[in-house]
């Protein structure tokens, strides 16, 4: 007798599953940039065009492969065609390398946590240099956060070519972190069940409390206002159609074969169209709900610094030509400028090389996505807030809760199809392979955890996952569309759900999406070509801040190999198996 | 001849006190920054604590217990509130070297601050850095202590989820021997009725009335 499948207590557990592991860290930290950089409200225009015409279709094609199928992504796609069981391949191999480095985040939000309880905060103020008559140098030049980030958590190395040792700090927490992912996972969709009710809720809460926070803060408003006029001349930007497309094509996780995974834990019966209706459109409106908080905290931010500049001005004016203390505000500042200017011109010009030029509008423009926002930029508006233990511990509980949820869907990507093999899970226990499983991501993730770890991790993060998931969805597409039949497709749908299939889904999957799919592909590869060289950005210690260099030949190396092994898997699977029919056909051919 | 002298005693002191003198230094006050609407305004009493102070500060330095407040001399104050300083021997002719006189406003620096509502920031001595309070560090780190909990607590519940687990699994290797007894017998007793064979009610899943059953055994062996 076959053991039955595990399934989802209830739908609730499916929707709140798909929204914890797509409502990730990239809704907080990469929405925002790109809504600044793309002309503030207008982009939703593309952004939510994108999101009904490539991220419903693609989502609710997944999640229908997965209900139908009911096995993970490799056991899916050997069932639409054997020949195509690369696809699941490849799936596993992104998803393997997403999980080895996006832990490493969950490790930094760790170490970020627990120096949270202290008083003042670390990243607050600057360490003395070893005479104590002033700070240390380098958190002179640049900021205390960046210098909290930069050297006290990553204590980064110049480039990376220098590989320094691993930091023991770094590891215990990304040890924790790996502990935490195998508590989740190690009773499959039982315990996973469980875990996902609070990964999908609390960041909500937390986020709606930040949310009254900033709006309440002094200078939010500045940056609401900067972010949400629109400016309209970006619609006709190709890049910000591009962009949109890109940030819900990997916001929603597709191609990973978690979807796949966690819509293979479903009864037959289930919705799973009004489900990914829902899981799209909860995933989006977090991403704008995320970016009006971010927006706040932008605002008093820059409102902050920009007082903060002007008061050092104020005070420069006051010393150098003996004003009276108070004499000086901000308000009238310009008008005293014009008349130290007229009265002592000479001196003025002298003073005048010291000041520096004050402008809320530089400082609300600097955009900063990815770690810098979260880990920099979040933690500087954190320090100035009152009761700053409070909100950091809120903070990078928050950002915890996030990672560990898209961890969830990146594990159950890699082990459903390990699990469902007969000849694994005959040989070991769930718990076992788990075990292994979260072993080997943690020693090879102790690479990250080097002092050139960062660079690494940048390589990861841009090159592990971008262009194979644009092939994988691609080839998952067509295979379903032409490959399956769309037509037989679509009646397996109503045999399983009782519902017939909409003519728009039809439209976009059989057209639409693999076409927009295709111009992304074309897109990037014509980048990625016509860029002289791959460069990264290094951490200067002496200037304090980022400076531009070029990878080594290994690291290149190391680029090429991660894009090809995912890539390869999938002809490479194709021609094996098909070497096999041919060798079993002349085995049968000549026993006949 | 008194006139003369006093002339001559303002002179020397003009001289001895003048900005960019030797052994002199400046001092700035920002004392609405600090205290806002509770600023006081600087005045003539305000200058004579200020000199109290300073000669306070030069008495507590050896061979220097006979500093009064008439030798501390101050000028060109603004309405910056600055000013500069210098202190003097007895003689009143010549100043106290620089040094001695930074050292002992180093030493007394938090009491001088005190007495002006004021800190280092917003009472400045130009030329006298401040040394800076280190941030006090705890023995243990505190993030140490917090990882150690959590790791704990994270470990424990591993073990606890790992050995229900085990057990669960026994407990299910012990129940499908049963289960498989009675599946044999159920395939012995399949009775045939007109050519169509009726299955017993509890393989089919069906409930079992217990007002029938007087017996645990639900099949009669053959």
């Amino acid at each position: 007798m076959e053991k039955a499948r595990p399934l989802w207590d209830n739908p609730l557990q499916f929707v709140f599953a798909c929204i914890s592991y797509a409502v990730g860290l990239g809704n907080v930290w990469r929405f925002p940039y790109l809504c600044q950089m793309y002309g503030g409200g207008s982009f939703l225009v593309p952004y939510l065009i994108m999101l009904i015409v490539e991220g419903m279709p693609l989502l609710y094609l997944e999640l229908a492969v997965g209900q139908r199928m009911r096995q993970g992504s490799i056991g899916a796609w050997r069932t639409i065609s054997p020949y195509l069981s690369g696809v699941g391949v490849a799936s596993v191999v992104v998803s393997f390398f997403l999980s080895m480095y996006y832990n490493v985040i969950n490790a930094w939000g760790f170490w970020y946590l627990f120096h949270s309880f202290q008083d003042p905060l670390p990243w607050s103020v600057c360490p003395l240099n070893g005479n104590r008559t002033g700070y240390d140098e380098e958190c002179e030049a640049a900021s205390s956060t960046q210098y909290f980030w930069y050297r006290k958590t990553l204590n980064i190395s110049p480039s990376i070519q220098e590989n320094g040792g691993v930091q023991w700090e770094l590891a215990l927490c990304l040890i924790l972190a790996w502990l935490l992912v195998y508590l989740c996972i190690l009773r499959g969709t039982e315990s996973t069940g469980k875990v996902v009710y609070f990964t999908a809720s609390l960041p909500y809460c937390v986020l709606f409390i930040y949310l009254i926070r900033g709006l309440t803060l002094h200078g939010a408003t500045n940056g609401l206002a900067y972010m949400f006029t629109p400016k309209m001349e970006q619609l006709a930007n190709p890049k910000a159609w591009i962009n949109a497309a890109t940030q819900i094509f990997f916001s929603l996780g597709l191609g990973f074969g978690s979807l796949i995974a966690f819509a293979s834990y479903n009864e037959p019966s289930n919705n799973c169209q009004k489900h990914a209706i829902i899981v799209s459109l909860i995933n989006s409106s977090t991403s704008i709900f995320a970016s009006i908080v971010t927006f706040s905290i932008y605002g008093f931010k820059a409102t902050f610094n920009y007082e903060t500049c002007l008061n050092k001005v104020i005070l420069l004016l006051t010393n150098s030509f003996d004003l009276e203390d108070g004499f000086v505000t901000a308000s009238n500042l310009e008008q005293v400028k014009g008349y130290l200017a007229s009265a002592y011109p000479s001196k003025y010009s002298e003073v005048f090389l010291q000041m520096k030029n004050c402008s809320l509008e530089s400082e609300l423009s600097t955009a900063v996505q990815g770690t810098g926002l979260a880990f920099i930029v979040y933690s500087e508006a954190i320090k100035n807030m009152e009761v700053s233990q409070l909100w950091s511990v809120l903070y990078f509980f928050m950002l915890l809760m996030l990672g560990m949820g898209s961890m969830l869907g990146n594990t159950a990507a890699i082990l459903t199809p390990l699990t469902d093999s007969k000849v694994i899970s005959s040989r070991l226990p769930k718990e076992a392979i788990s075990g292994l499983l979260c072993l080997v991501s943690c020693a090879i993730g102790m690479v990250f955890t080097m002092e050139s770890g960062n660079y690494w991790f940048d390589i990861f993060n841009d090159y592990a996952a971008t262009l194979s998931l644009l092939l994988i969805v691609l080839v998952e597409t067509l295979a379903v569309c032409y490959l399956y039949g769309l037509r037989r497709f679509e009646s397996d749908l109503k045999a399983m759900t009782g519902r017939t299939l909409n003519w728009y889904w039809k439209i976009m999957w059989a057209g639409v999406s693999p076409l927009l799919i295709i111009s992304l592909f074309v897109f990037y590869l014509s980048d990625y070509i016509l860029s002289e060289a791959l460069q990264y950005q290094a951490w200067d210690a002496s200037q304090g801040q980022l400076v531009t260099k070029n990878y080594p030949p290994h690291a290149l190396a190391v680029i090429g190999l991660l894009v090809a092994s995912s890539i390869m898997c999938i002809p490479l699977v194709a021609l094996g198996m098909f070497i096999m029919r041919c060798l079993r056909r002349a085995d049968t051919a000549s026993v006949a | 001849m008194l006139w003369l002298l006093f002339f001559l005693v303002t002179a020397i002191h003009a001289e001895l006190c003048q900005p960019g003198a030797e052994n002199a230094f400046k001092v700035r006050l920002s004392i609405r920054t600090a205290l806002g609407d509770k600023a006081y305004a600087w005045d003539t009493n305000e200058e004579y604590l200020f000199k109290a102070m300073v000669a306070f500060s030069m008495r507590k330095v050896a061979n220097r217990e006979k500093t009064e407040i008439s030798h501390v001399l101050l000028c060109n104050v603004t309405q910056r509130v600055s000013f500069w300083f210098v202190v003097t021997d007895p003689s009143e002719k010549h100043t106290l070297p620089a040094v001695e006189v930074q050292e002992a406003i180093r030493m007394n620096r938090n009491r001088i601050n005190n007495a002006f509502f004021l800190n280092d920031q917003t009472l400045e001595f130009l030329k006298i850095p401040s040394t800076l309070i280190p941030p006090t560090d705890p023995p243990v780190p505190i993030w140490i202590i917090i990882f150690g909990v959590i790791f704990c607590i994270v470990i424990v519940a591993i073990i606890l989820l790992i050995l229900s687990g085990i057990r669960q699994r026994r407990r299910k290797d012990k129940g499908p021997s049963e289960v498989d007894d009675t599946e044999d017998k159920c395939e012995n007793t399949i009775t045939i009725e007109n050519g169509i064979p009726c299955d017993p009610l509890d393989t089919k899943g069906g409930h079992v009335n217990d007002a029938f059953m007087t017996e645990d055994e639900r099949l009669t062996p053959l």
